[in-house]
C-alpha cells in the first residue's frame, strides 16, 4: 500500500468516527433529558399530583389535577377546530385543486407553520381576548388550532396524495362520482397516514407554552367554563420552574415528567399505526 | 363510433338545470372543501392585518426609528428594539456556529456512513428529539445548564479567553451563552432530519461512480453527495434559524431577562419572544401593548423571510431530477 492510499483510508476512518461521534453526542441529549427527568420527577409523582390542586407557596403537597384536566380541555378545543379545517382543506388539496388558488392555500398554510408561537399568541389574543374581554380556555384553543392546521393540511395532503391513481381510476371507471370517490376509496387508503399526521400534529401542540401565556393565562383552581383562564401543563411547568420555590420544582418535574411522556407515548403509537397500516396495504 | 357519446350525454340532453347537476354532488364537494380551504388563506391575512392594525400606535409614535432605538424602558415611555434584535441575531447565530457542524456530521453519518439498520433507529431517535416541548428544554436548562455555565464553562472561558471582551465576566449563569447553547440543542433535529433527507434524494449513480473509480467511501460522501445536497443542507439551516428566532420559552427561562447590548456572551439579555411572553400580560399601556405586538411583527417578518428562503432551497434540492 502507498503511503497516499494508507493516508485515505486513515481519512475515511476518522471522519467515519467524527460523524458517528455527532450523532452520538446529538441521541445522548434524548437520554439525557429522559434520563433527568425520570430521576427528578418520578420521586414527586404521587396521588396528590393526580388529584389536587396545586397550594399557596410555601405549603409541602398539593398537585396539578386542574393542569392536566385544562390542558385536555384546550386540545380538545383546538383538535375540535383545526383537525376538520385542516383536513377537508388538505383534502381539497390533493383532489381538487388545480391552477393558483391551491397554491396560494399550500403556500399560506406552509407561512402558517413557520410563524413563530408567540406570534400566534399575539393573534389569539387580539381576536379573542380582547373583544371579550377576558383571558378564556376558548382562546387557547384557538391559538393551538392555529398551529395545528397547518400540520394537518400538509399530512392530509401529502398521505392522500400517497394513494395510487389507480385505484382511483378503478373507482371512477365503475361509475362513481368524484366526491364518492373520494368518500369511500381515498380517504380509508389514506386514513391510517392521515391520522399519524394528526397524532405527531396534536402531540406537539401539547407542549406549546408561549401562545397560551396570554390566551388561555393560567389558573391555581379548576376553571369553572370555556371563557375563564385555564390552567395547562406547559404552562405549570414554566411558572413551577422559574419560581424560587423548591417545592414548586419538585412539582415541575414530575409535570415535565407527565408531559414528556404524553407527548413520546403520542409519537411512538403514531408510528406504530403508520407501519401497520403500510404492512396492511402491501399484504 | 357514435353511441359512446350518448351514453356520457345525461338524459336531457346538454341543458341540464343547476339543481340536477348539483345532485351527482361533485360541485358541491368541490366548493365546500374550496371554502374550507379559503379559512385557511383567510386566516394567514387575518393574522398578517391583527398584527399590523394591533401595532398602529407603535408604528405611528416611532416609525422605523423603533428598531435602531436602544432605549426600553416602559415606565418611561421610551420603547426601542434594538436591544431585542440583537439578543434575537446573536442568540440564533452562536446557537447555529454550534449546531450546525454538529448537525450535518450526524445527517452524513446517518445518510451515507451508518450500518441501514443503525440508521432507522437512530433516525427515529432524533424524531423522537424533535418532539420535546420547549418548556421542558427550558425546565432542564434552568438546572443544568446554568449551573454548568456559572460554575464550570464560563470561569473556563473567561481563564482562556477573557483577554476578549466577549468572554468578560461576571458570570451569573444565565446569560446570552447559555441561551445559545440551550437553542443549538433544540435546533439539532431540525437540521439533523432534514439535511439527511437532501442527502437521501441525491442519486445513486452520484455514488456507485465515485465508488467505481475508487473513491473511499468518505470521499465518495464528501465530494460526490454532499456538494450534490448542498442547497438542501443550506436550506435546514434556515430553516432551524427561522425556528431559533422565534424560539420562546427555553430562552426566556435562561437568557436573563436584561434588556442591555453587552459585549460579553456570558451576560444577561433578552430577545424578541422572550420580552413579549414576560411582559404581555403586565403591560402598563396601550403603547406598550402596542410596542410589543410591533416586536411581534417584526419576528413575524424575519421568520418569514428565512422560511421562504429556506422552502425555496430545500424544493430545489429534493424535487425529483433536480440538477444541482
Amino acid at each position: 500500500m502507498t503511503a497516499r492510499l494508507v493516508w485515505r483510508k486513515a481519512v475515511n476512518g476518522v471522519m467515519l468516527t467524527l460523524t458517528g461521534l455527532c450523532t452520538l453526542l446529538t441521541i445522548s441529549v434524548l437520554f439525557l433529558i429522559l434520563g433527568y427527568l425520570v430521576w427528578n420527577g418520578a420521586s414527586s409523582l404521587d396521588w396528590n399530583f393526580f388529584t389536587k390542586v396545586p397550594l399557596s407557596p410555601g405549603e409541602t403537597g398539593g398537585g396539578m389535577a386542574n393542569a392536566i384536566v385544562g390542558s385536555f380541555q384546550i386540545l380538545l378545543l383546538a383538535v375540535l377546530i383545526g383537525v376538520p379545517v385542516g383536513v377537508v382543506a388538505g383534502i381539497y388539496l390533493s383532489e381538487f385543486g388545480r391552477g393558483t388558488f391551491p397554491f396560494l392555500v399550500r403556500y399560506m398554510a406552509d407561512l402558517l407553520n413557520g410563524v413563530p408561537s408567540i406570534v400566534v399568541g399575539i393573534f389569539a389574543w387580539s381576536v379573542v381576548v380582547v373583544p371579550m374581554k377576558s383571558f378564556s380556555a376558548l382562546s387557547g384553543g384557538l391559538a393551538l388550532a392555529m398551529m395545528l392546521i397547518p400540520i394537518a393540511v400538509r399530512t392530509t395532503e401529502q398521505f392522500l396524495q400517497e394513494v395510487p391513481n389507480s385505484m382511483r381510476e378503478a373507482a371512477l371507471a365503475l361509475g362513481a362520482s368524484k366526491w364518492k370517490m373520494v368518500a369511500t376509496v381515498v380517504l380509508p387508503a389514506g386514513a391510517a397516514g392521515v391520522l399519524t399526521g394528526l397524532i405527531l400534529g396534536v402531540a406537539r401542540i401539547a407542549g406549546e407554552t408561549a401562545p397560551l401565556l396570554f390566551t388561555a393565562l393560567n389558573n391555581q383552581f379548576w376553571a369553572k367554563g370555556w371563557r375563564e383562564p385555564i390552567a395547562s401543563l406547559p404552562v405549570m411547568i414554566y411558572t413551577h420552574a422559574i419560581s424560587p420555590y423548591e417545592d414548586w420544582h419538585r412539582q415541575a418535574w414530575a409535570a415535565g415528567l407527565v408531559l414528556l411522556a404524553m407527548v413520546l407515548v403520542a409519537n411512538i403509537a403514531a408510528r406504530l399505526i403508520l407501519s401497520r397500516g403500510a404492512s396492511a396495504q402491501r399484504g | 363510433m357514435a353511441a359512446p357519446a350518448s351514453i356520457a350525454a345525461s338524459p336531457q340532453g346538454e341543458t341540464r338545470t343547476i339543481r340536477q347537476r348539483l345532485r351527482g354532488g361533485d360541485p358541491v364537494a368541490h366548493l365546500l372543501t374550496m371554502l374550507v380551504a379559503g379559512t385557511v388563506l383567510l386566516l394567514t391575512v387575518l393574522l398578517v392585518y391583527q398584527l399590523w392594525i394591533q401595532s398602529a400606535d407603535a408604528r405611528h409614535a416611532f416609525g422605523f426609528g423603533f428598531l435602531w432605538s436602544m432605549d426600553w424602558d416602559p415606565n418611561a415611555g421610551k420603547f426601542g428594539a434594538l436591544p431585542f434584535v440583537y439578543g434575537t441575531l446573536v442568540t440564533s447565530a452562536l446557537a447555529l456556529l454550534i449546531s450546525v457542524p454538529l448537525g450535518v456530521g450526524a445527517a452524513i453519518f446517518l445518510a451515507e456512513l451508518a450500518p441501514p439498520r443503525w440508521s432507522s433507529v437512530l433516525t427515529f431517535l432524533v424524531e423522537l428529539l424533535a418532539a420535546v416541548p420547549s418548556v421542558i428544554y427550558g425546565l432542564l436548562a434552568i438546572f443544568t445548564l446554568v449551573p454548568m455555565v456559572r460554575d464550570w464553562l464560563g470561569p473556563a472561558l473567561e481563564d482562556t479567553l477573557g483577554f476578549l471582551p466577549w468572554f468578560k465576566g461576571p458570570i451569573y449563569g444565565v446569560g446570552v451563552m447559555t441561551a445559545a447553547l440551550i437553542l443549538a440543542v433544540m435546533t439539532f433535529p431540525y437540521i439533523i432530519s432534514i439535511s439527511r433527507e437532501a442527502l437521501l434524494s441525491v442519486p445513486r449513480e452520484q455514488r456507485e461512480a465515485a465508488l467505481a473509480v475508487g473513491a473511499t467511501k468518505w470521499e465518495s460522501t464528501w465530494d460526490a453527495v454532499v456538494p450534490f445536497a448542498r442547497l438542501g443542507i443550506l436550506g435546514s439551516v434556515f430553516l432551524s434559524l427561522a425556528r431559533a428566532l422565534g424560539e420562546t420559552m427555553a430562552v426566556t427561562m435562561v437568557i436573563g431577562n436584561d434588556p442591555k447590548i453587552a459585549a460579553s456572551l456570558l451576560a444577561p439579555g433578552y430577545t424578541i419572544a422572550s420580552v413579549i411572553a414576560n411582559e404581555f400580560t403586565e403591560a402598563t399601556g396601550k403603547l406598550h401593548l402596542s410596542a410589543l405586538i410591533l416586536l411581534g411583527l417584526v419576528l413575524f417578518l424575519i421568520t418569514m423571510i428565512l422560511n421562504a428562503a429556506a422552502r425555496l432551497l430545500i424544493v430545489a434540492t429534493t424535487r425529483p431530477g433536480a440538477a444541482k
